[in-house]
């Protein structure tokens, strides 16, 4: 026993003093808990450079925090004991938030450099006049494929992908939603079809894609494509235009038929404990400039117009990533269609999964 | 009496972290698994398990799992038996274990390049006359993988039933004539038969519910019970069905830990 008390009694006076000395350290970095704003955000979602630019302007210690899927962040600020002050869903998740009452309307007058967003994404379906959310990225759905491995194959619309001679060249991307609406896409039916029969048709569709699919990845497609591991690839335009920065031969187009269409929104959620500073921030990422060095960096499409004077020509001009207004006018937004479809969906594409080639 | 009283005491400090950490869990997974996606109390779950694609997954859950097992009993029990005739055997012992500290994630990461059309191991091919091969997203790289992953936990506990096995016991075998094959079918193997079973209980078992690997290493093309659980409580966030696989799937655990189990007492 006194052997025992022999080994706790340093550890434990050892963590008291490492404790004194992190909030010593704290405090006299000038963090403290009194103004703190906590942001919930995609992985690699901000240059984090501007992280530091807001945090020294504004005073305020952010504390930053990611998630790599809309229903697991919904989950987190869902169960409470979390304080985000800022969280970033997709649209489809925030008309869901909006209607569990997990957000807080935003205050549109400590907002002046909204007037910077486009038009053309302000009071969208799932939150009309913007009282909720305020653009922050917007992009596609599409197909990558690497021009000098596929050599005269071309590809512009969802169904080249059924090619015989692309076997085993496919990867898809490991969502439900994504793989079934290019079934649904491909047959002409809508993203948000919620049809049986439809949906049953877009599965044995897909089915029939199988020889032709590689494997069904998640991030680490980004990696498999550059790499040249497959030549075609199910990918978000970010995703796309990310590694075309990396590897030339690769191309990115929206098919033909018609594709997703998603926006990124800004939210305050109900747990947030500092909705001053969380509408400080907001503001600041609406400014023009940050906007652009932001845009830069993550190389989604920005909603922000102003911010596209600060931008290099061949980004804004580029349509594969700003899509022209009739294109998008093909494009569909994914609506919310509540858990028992989802779950349908979800059926449908692990079925998907188990079919053997 | 009073050191009984003590002995007590002493013992609710593990009761209640049996209790908090593995009763409750269990506990909470069987009560939501009888709810449907609508919060209702039903048996839907349970009757949605038993159609063919949940049948389907659990059935190739368990032929992976199988191959798995056999393939890293396969390779670890030589390996176990070589290095007790070795001289450092505590040396090359920590050799072997030292790769399971490295993260599971970040060894997987590893064989997406080495197994890559580019990668180390079609170079090889390449130089050995047969060419490249896709090996990533093949049922083989996912054996293999999981293999290489479960070996150090087969390893162990069959070396250290080799080792605490007296070797004149081997002698006594040799002076009575027996040949070296019937020395390990009826004296080496029998002894260190329950180091087989713990080596086999550790390895099947989590090899039932890997759901990483899954997509890493086979890219979705093998669909395991873990695969599902992590879909239904993640994207669908129908937590009843996940629920419910995971009761079926501890219900399996239970069952094959019963049956593996140690039978000391009618030996």
């Amino acid at each position: 026993m006194k052997k025992l008390l022999q080994a706790f009694v340093p550890i434990l006076i050892v963590s008291i003093v490492l404790l004194f000395v992190i909030s010593s350290l704290n405090s006299s970095q000038g963090y403290s808990s009194k103004n703190k704003l906590t942001i919930y955000n995609w992985g690699d979602y901000i240059d984090a450079d501007l992280i530091k630019q807001f945090e020294k302007e504004a005073g305020i210690t952010v504390v930053y925090e990611t998630f790599d899927s809309n229903e697991a962040m919904m989950t987190k600020i869902e169960q409470g004991g979390t304080a985000y002050d800022i969280a970033v869903p997709s649209e489809y998740m925030i008309d869901k938030m909006i209607q569990e009452d997990l957000l807080l309307p935003l205050d549109h007058k400590k907002l002046s450099n909204l007037n910077n967003i486009d038009e053309r994404f302000m009071d969208l379906p799932f939150d009309p006049k913007n009282k909720y959310s305020i653009p922050y990225f917007w992009g596609t759905v599409g197909i990558v494929y690497n021009s000098k491995m596929l050599g005269d194959i071309e590809i512009t619309s969802w169904s080249d992908l059924w090619d015989p001679r692309l076997k085993n060249e496919i990867l898809l991307v490991d969502g439900a939603r994504e793989v079934m609406g290019m079934g649904l896409n491909s047959l002409g039916y809508s993203l948000n079809d919620l049809n049986h029969d439809h949906l049953n048709e877009a599965k044995k569709k897909l089915d029939s894609l199988m020889p032709n699919v590689k494997a069904i990845v998640g991030d680490e497609s980004r990696m498999l494509l550059e790499n040249e591991e497959a030549s075609i690839g199910l990918v978000w335009s970010g995703v796309a235009s990310e590694i075309m920065a990396e590897n030339e031969d690769l191309e990115f187009v929206v098919p033909k038929e018609g594709s997703n269409l998603w926006f990124d929104n800004m939210v305050i959620p109900k747990t947030a404990k500092n909705v001053e500073a969380a509408h400080q921030f907001i503001d600041f990422m609406l400014d023009a400039e940050v906007a652009a060095q932001n845009t830069e960096y993550v190389s989604y499409a920005t909603p922000n117009k102003e911010a596209l004077n600060y931008l290099p020509e061949e980004i804004v001009n580029d349509e594969r990533f700003y899509p022209a207004p009739d294109l998008t006018e093909r494009l569909e937004v994914y609506e919310n269609l509540g858990k028992k479809n989802l779950a349908y969906y979800n059926e449908l594409f692990l079925r998907f999964k188990m079919h053997t080639k | 009496m009073k050191s009984k009283l003590s002995r007590n005491l002493y013992a609710i400090p593990y009761a209640l972290w049996i209790l908090i950490f593995v009763v409750a869990p269990i506990v909470l997974v069987l009560y939501y698994s009888f709810f449907d996606i609508e919060g209702n109390l039903s048996l839907t779950n349970y009757i949605n398990f038993f159609t063919p694609v949940y049948l389907k997954m659990t059935l190739s859950s368990f032929w992976y799992a199988f191959l798995i097992t056999a393939f890293t009993l396969l390779i670890s029990y030589p390996t176990a038996f070589l290095l007790t005739k070795t001289k450092n055997k505590q040396l090359w012992l920590l050799l072997i274990i030292v790769p399971s500290w490295i993260n599971l994630l970040l060894k997987a990461y590893a064989f997406l390049g080495i197994f890559g059309t580019y990668g180390t191991a079609n170079s090889l091919l390449e130089v050995l006359g047969i060419g490249s091969k896709q090996i990533l997203f093949t049922d083989f790289s996912f054996i293999f993988v999981s293999v290489y992953i479960f070996i150090p936990f087969m390893i162990l506990p069959i070396f250290n039933a080799l080792d605490e096995m007296s070797p004149t016991l081997l002698d006594a075998a040799n002076d009575l004539g027996a040949s070296a094959w019937t020395t390990f079918r009826r004296v080496i193997f029998p002894l260190t038969l329950d180091g087989v079973r713990s080596g086999c209980q550790v390895v099947f078992i989590p090899a039932l519910s890997l759901f990483m690997l899954t997509r890493l290493i086979s890219g979705n093309r093998v669909i395991t019970l873990g695969t599902a659980i992590e879909q239904q409580f993640l994207v669908t966030q129908d937590w009843g069905m996940g629920s419910t696989i995971a009761v079926f799937l501890i219900i399996i655990m239970f069952v094959f830990v019963a049956l593996t189990g140690s039978r000391k007492r009618g030996m």
